[in-house]
């Protein structure tokens, strides 16, 4: 163990700084953009001196660096700011999945527009009757010559609305049991038939959309893995999405310490109060424990383990920790808490911001309660709850509708 | 002893529970979320209709002189439906600074409207972010000129008049005035929040006409007053909003099915409901014991009120966060009720006074009555 840079990671470091210093972009170059354009703005001058997805292959566009050098250009970029990633579903968790079950061929033709940012990526997961039970999902594909002909609605697709290509998961044989029948594909998301709805949030964004598809015709070589082996090709996405989503959700300690800093409470500054001393404390403690665990998981991925349900973890701390954050931030602002106006606010809103986006993040890529169950029966090995949809064929598990 | 409402109050309960399924729907609460309308002026003329804003003003002053412990139902019915209003500006703290500190001429002059609904009323007190105290007041009122901002004011863009906390150099370091908003001097702008279901502004003062209420230099301890009485009705929203949260997740979670069967059987699911019932059931019977003390001026009053208020941030903030949780994703769309919760929740954990103020209140009082 060291948790200090060996020579060779301090001049990594060195040279990363150096080029984040004289690459990332300023607010002239990013005016005018949208938050994808901005994304695609960085992502690309990355791509080009070579600084894109760094742990990926060279010939994937990549710069076949270690994970411990991932893990230093991690903390090198966080500690700028850079506009947010648009990304992370396709270079997180798209990217691993075609990396383990896609051909050459395919790594070599679809990774490098993803490193680049030139192509952005969405999970089609999710159903109407398929969140939790995501192997409860009924788009359903038929297969037709060389094609498959697909048909259904999926739900809560981040990005659907800006995105090049998409992972799917879709119902090949609803005849055997729910885990069986699924087949894993990639599409193309200007296919016809396929219609994007925007959603919106409690917050009145809509960065998630419904998706509905009406014959929509995928080639076969656009399926990873064989027919009915979607569920173990969905899981290879689902355990990189624990490190590509990780906990994060824009509001950190450091914004919460410095807001104590400067309120006060009886008069005295509030960071005084011990109360409040004992939760930043313990939200440190978190952030820290995740940061490190996040540091090991690198670790493990640097031997060539894949990322376990451990990670888990990461996701569930996060979410709430970001939601009771932002809630004891508006407590410290007492009255004024409420108004969530950036001009009017203090540190612009974030605050307000984050409180109406962190129940997402509790959802999001797995419920807290799943996170909890996972970690329970994959990582304690506990038994899973006596089940009645198990081994029986999907068409027959009971649902709410019949 | 008596620990239960009273019939009459019950059929009361019966009756504004009816009015309200009927005149505030969730489609009324949506159309003030999503309209520019200040609030739902039909709801608060109905309201008025029924005689719920005249409920504690004496019947000299053309009020019904109910008990407290009849505004208590009223707030609970009104925090279920998360009614769209200015009920509490105008009842909870604008009627009790009168009733509390009024002169018998802005008695006279104000409690008539505010019993029939021709007047609203509002209290300003926040200048700035964190704790408000007399020290970081700026707003000052001299020979009946006030001259200060105030944000956010819950009202402050409809209501007709103020009650305005200003700093006083002598006594507790405040005085209270009272100040008509449709007038020279007064600059009001709406203000984006957390709970666009009730509006909330920032009020610019220079040199608007305002007259003292109650004596220069006891402000501060008239705030403590009406603040202490305010917060056992709001805690009694609270916990109305608390129950129909939990109400919310229950039936949703009865129909939603997942691995084949109701999530309402996970234990994941039962559990955090049950403890939903738990905290609200606390809540609750903390507020009964702040009704009581409300209603007869009990010395315990300060005691009781941050207890049910404390008790009350804890339930509706767990039970608006918990419920969009056991709805997943469907919790967290726009279209879907859940948020009318959430964010009117954390509105009146921080609205007159977060919970670690109300906690400090709670532990204060516990130690005053051991000297005493
Ligand atoms: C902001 C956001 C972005 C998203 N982005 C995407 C995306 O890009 N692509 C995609 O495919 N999906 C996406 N999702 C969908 C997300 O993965 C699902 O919402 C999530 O898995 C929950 O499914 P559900 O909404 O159907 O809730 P449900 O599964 O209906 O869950 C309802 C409640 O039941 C609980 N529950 C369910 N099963 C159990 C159990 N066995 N034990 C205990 N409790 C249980 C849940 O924890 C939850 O509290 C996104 C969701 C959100 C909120
Ligand atoms: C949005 C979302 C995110 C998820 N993220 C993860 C995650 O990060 N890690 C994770 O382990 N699961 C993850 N899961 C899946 C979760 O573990 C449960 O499998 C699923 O929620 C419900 O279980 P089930 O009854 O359908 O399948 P289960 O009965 O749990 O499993 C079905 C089959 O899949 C196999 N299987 C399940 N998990 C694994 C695995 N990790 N490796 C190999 N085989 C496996 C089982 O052995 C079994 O044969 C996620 C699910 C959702 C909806």
């Amino acid at each position: 163990m060291d948790f200090s840079d060996t020579p060779e990671e301090a001049a990594f470091r060195q040279e990363a700084r150096a080029w984040l210093t004289a690459n990332v972009p300023s607010m002239e170059d990013l005016e005018g953009l949208d938050e994808v354009q901005r994304a695609k703005l960085w992502q690309m001058r990355k791509y080009e001196d070579g600084w894109a997805c760094i742990r990926w292959p060279r010939e994937y566009g990549g710069r076949g660096a270690s994970a411990m050098e991932q893990v230093i250009w991690n903390q090198e970029e966080s500690s700028f700011r850079t506009p947010a990633s648009v990304f992370a579903i396709g270079q997180g968790m798209a990217a691993p999945t075609m990396m383990a079950w896609a051909t050459e061929e395919q790594k070599r033709r679809y990774l490098p527009p993803l490193a680049s940012g030139e192509h952005v990526w969405c999970q089609l997961f999710s159903e109407p009757a398929g969140g939790s039970d995501l192997a409860a999902l009924r788009t359903r594909a038929e297969k037709d010559g060389d094609e498959w002909v697909v048909n259904g609605q999926k739900i809560w697709t981040s990005g659907a609305h800006f995105s090049d290509y998409a992972i799917l998961v879709v119902r090949t044989d609803p005849e055997v049991p729910k885990h069986k029948g699924l087949t894993y594909f990639f599409v193309d998301m200007k296919s016809p038939g396929i219609e994007t709805k925007p959603i919106r949030q409690i917050s009145g964004e809509s960065n998630f959309n419904e998706v509905y598809f009406t014959d929509v015709r995928i080639p076969d070589d656009h399926r990873l893995g064989a027919v009915g082996q979607g569920w173990q090709v969905a899981i290879t996405t689902l355990m990189n999405e624990r490190l590509a989503i990780g906990g994060g959700g824009g509001l950190g300690f450091r914004q919460v310490f410095e807001l104590a800093q400067r309120l006060t409470i009886d008069g005295r500054p509030a960071i005084e109060d011990r109360s409040v001393r004992a939760r930043l404390a313990d939200w440190y403690a978190q952030e820290s424990g995740l940061r490190f665990a996040g540091y090991r998981a690198m670790s493990a991925l640097s031997r060539g383990e894949i990322p376990g349900p451990e990670n888990s973890i990461g996701k569930y701390v996060g979410a709430s920790k970001t939601q009771d954050m932002a809630s004891f931030a508006i407590d410290l602002l007492e009255m004024s808490g409420v108004v969530s106006d950036p001009e009017l606010s203090s540190h612009s809103g974030i605050f307000q911001y984050a409180f109406m986006g962190a129940p997402g993040l509790r959802i999001a890529g797995g419920t807290d309660e799943i996170m909890l169950n996972i970690l329970a029966e994959r990582v304690l090995g506990m038994p899973q709850d006596v089940r009645v949809d198990k081994g029986i064929p999907f068409s027959q598990v009971p649902t709410g509708a019949s | 002893m008596n620990f239960e409402f009273s019939d009459e109050q019950n059929l009361l309960r019966e009756q504004a529970a009816g009015f309200l399924a009927d005149k505030c729907p969730p489609g009324a609460v949506r159309a003030v979320l999503e309209g520019d309308a200040s609030f739902d002026a039909e709801l608060f003329k109905g309201i008025a209709d029924m005689g719920w804003t005249a409920a504690t003003i004496p019947e000299k002053h053309g009020g019904l002189g109910l008990s407290y412990l009849e505004l208590c139902v009223i707030a609970e019915e009104l925090g279920r439906v998360v009614a769209p209003v200015p009920f509490s500006s105008s009842v909870y703290l604008a009627t009790e600074a009168l009733l509390l500190a009024g002169s018998d001429a802005q008695r006279q002059a104000w409690l008539p409207k505010l019993a029939t609904g021709a007047a609203i009323g509002t209290f300003a007190l926040t200048e700035s972010a964190g704790q408000a105290s007399p020290d970081r007041l700026a707003t000052s009122c001299d020979n009946g000129s006030l001259t200060g901002s105030k944000l956010p004011v819950a009202d402050g863009d409809t209501a007709d008049f103020a009650v305005v906390v200003a700093k006083c150099d002598s006594g507790d370091g405040a005085s209270l005035c009272l100040v008509p908003l449709q007038a020279d001097g007064v600059k009001r702008t709406a203000v984006a929040t957390l709970d666009p279901t009730r509006s909330h502004a920032r009020i610019d003062f220079d040199h608007a006409a305002a007259e003292p209420l109650g004596a220069d230099g006891e402000g501060w301890e008239l705030t403590r007053r009406i603040l202490d009485r305010a917060a056992v009705l709001f805690a009694w929203e609270q916990v109305g909003g608390a129950n129909a949260a939990l109400e919310q997740a229950k039936e949703y979670a009865m129909g939603r099915y997942a691995f084949g069967r109701p999530i309402a059987g996970f234990q994941a699911i039962k559990h955090k409901l049950a403890n939903m019932f738990v905290k609200n059931t606390l809540a609750r019977s903390n507020c009964y014991y702040g009704a009581w003390a409300l209603s007869t001026d009990a010395s315990e009053l300060p005691l009781a009120a941050a207890t049910a208020r404390v008790s009350a941030i804890q339930a509706y903030y767990f039970a608006s966060k918990e419920n969009i949780q056991t709805h997943g994703g469907m919790g967290f769309t726009w279209e879907f009720d859940c948020q009318f919760h959430y964010r009117r929740a954390k509105l009146l954990s921080v609205n007159i006074g977060s919970e670690r103020t109300w906690q400090d209140r709670l532990i204060s009082a516990v130690e005053a009555g051991q000297a005493a």
